[in-house]
């Protein structure tokens, strides 16, 4: 116990978010680990996309607190990578200028950096027609590309795999499950949780904004009897 | 602050790549104001001596008007796949973000103000009879004072449901002061009647005054939900 609250990077701690009188999460409380890949699962409306928003310090929450490496989310931008289901990409601009632009928001200069984040996520550098011709799956890849630019520690990431084909859904599962291996904190929000059967370290499981299970693999029968449809 | 304008620099770039790209704002703006232009010459007719008196109004409504147009696309482009969400999520400053669309508007509307202003000049058959060099700070702080006021607002009605109608309804009152010293400013040069100088002080107070305010609060309206 003491040996997982030394390691643990990020506290949430009772966190409420309001929406006018409709409240997306309902005092959260949890610890997360550095190093490790985390799903996050639920029905629609359960919470999923405001906690990640929140840990991105996009949502601020209406009560309670969440501390990423003893700092504010807003204090420990620099540590955080972000992709949200749209693909937070200009769609006239291809993807190194996209890219060449928010790498210098982090102070990055040079084209070096940002061919080498597409790369990555397997394409090509010199494409030179803008974002918006890309395939759904590249640009989800682009967005990815985007969110590891930086190199951050821990990487929040919003449905990645949504309108990505299974083979290239997989190559991105394993390109996250090499981040993780060396030392990636990585949180996924999906409605595809099998594709991360045997990758993720834990499944935390959300109901009607709140945590209501964190379990090791991608079934929850051995405490609640339910698993994934 | 060598970060912060080497950002409003980078940010005013690819603002102005997407804007030569997509023609949002110029092709909106320039459409809108040579309809006004055309609709005031065939609702007026009047003779030069009358022209020098009114066009000042007409000219700054015309361009306050289609300046509009441009600042209500300067952030529309940022909500299109939620780009903003990547600067909010940046280190990088707010005030850099400020400043670059700030100052990319005034691009935007200055290129419509030297496009325009030759119609104008020839459809009314304008002859300054004051010192023509004093439209020069009369149209660079005024089209700052419509810009810097325009960028915070259309920032700020960003969320709401209808920002195009919250833009002009939060915009206009407050550009009071600044159109006035605009107009007045403008018609003391036509006619040659009265000096600008008192003018010209108005409009780099009131842009003073709030450049600060504007930037001195864009933070929180950047980060709120």
């Amino acid at each position: 116990m003491t040996q997982a609250a030394s390691s643990s990077i990020i506290t949430v701690e009772n966190v409420i978010k309001q929406f006018g009188r409709f409240a997306a999460l309902r005092g959260v409380s949890a610890e997360f680990d550095a190093g490790r890949f985390h799903a996050i699962l639920g029905d629609n409306g359960a919470g999923k996309t405001t906690l990640l928003r929140a840990l991105a310090g996009l949502a601020h929450p209406t009560q309670g607190s969440i501390s990423i490496f003893g700092k504010s989310p807003q204090a420990a931008c620099r540590d955080l990578g972000y992709m949200a289901h749209p693909s937070l990409l200009y769609d006239e601009m291809s993807g190194m200028e996209n890219l060449r632009y928010f790498a210098q928001l982090y102070g990055i200069t040079g084209d070096e950096r940002c061919a080498q984040a597409i790369r990555a996520v397997g394409l090509d550098p010199q494409l030179t027609r803008g974002v918006g011709q890309y395939s759904q799956g590249m640009r989800q890849r682009m967005s990815l590309a985007r969110a590891i630019l930086h190199d951050p520690k821990v990487l929040l990431l919003d449905e990645p795999f949504s309108n990505v084909d299974v083979h290239s859904a997989r190559e991105m599962v394993g390109l996250l499950k090499g981040m993780r291996d060396v030392g990636k904190t990585i949180f996924v929000v999906t409605h595809q949780a099998l594709l991360l059967d045997g990758v993720a370290d834990e499944f935390v499981w959300m109901q009607a904004g709140q945590i209501v299970d964190r379990t090791a693999t991608v079934m929850r029968g051995a405490t609640t009897g339910e698993g994934v449809q | 602050m060598n970060s912060l304008w080497a950002l409003t620099l980078a940010t005013l770039v690819k603002d102005i790549r997407l804007e030569w790209r997509s023609k949002d704002a110029l092709n909106s703006m320039l459409f809108f104001s040579l309809l006004v232009v055309v609709i005031f010459v065939f609702s007026f007719d009047p003779l030069a001596e009358e022209s020098r008196h009114i066009v000042g109004g007409l000219v700054w409504v015309a361009f306050l008007f289609a300046a509009v147009v441009a600042l209500n696309q300067t952030w529309a482009r940022e909500l299109r796949n939620q780009v903003l969400d990547a600067y909010r999520v940046s280190p990088a400053p707010a005030n850099a973000l400020f400043m670059a669309k700030a100052l990319g508007n005034f691009l935007f509307v200055s290129v419509l103000e030297a496009l325009m202003t030759p119609l104008f000049v020839i459809f009314y058959n304008l002859h300054v009879l004051g010192p023509a060099w004093q439209l020069i700070p009369l149209a660079l702080l005024g089209t700052w004072a419509l810009v810097v006021n325009g960028t915070f607002f259309a920032a700020m009605s960003l969320r709401t449901r209808n920002r195009e109608i919250m833009l002009p309804l939060l915009l206009f009152p407050v550009s009071i002061p600044a159109v006035l010293g605009m107009v007045a400013g403008t018609t003391a040069v036509l006619t040659g009647e009265n000096s600008a100088h008192f003018y010209i002080v108005l409009l780099l107070t009131y842009d003073v005054v709030f450049t600060t305010a504007c930037l001195g609060l864009f933070g929180t309206i950047l980060q709120a939900e």
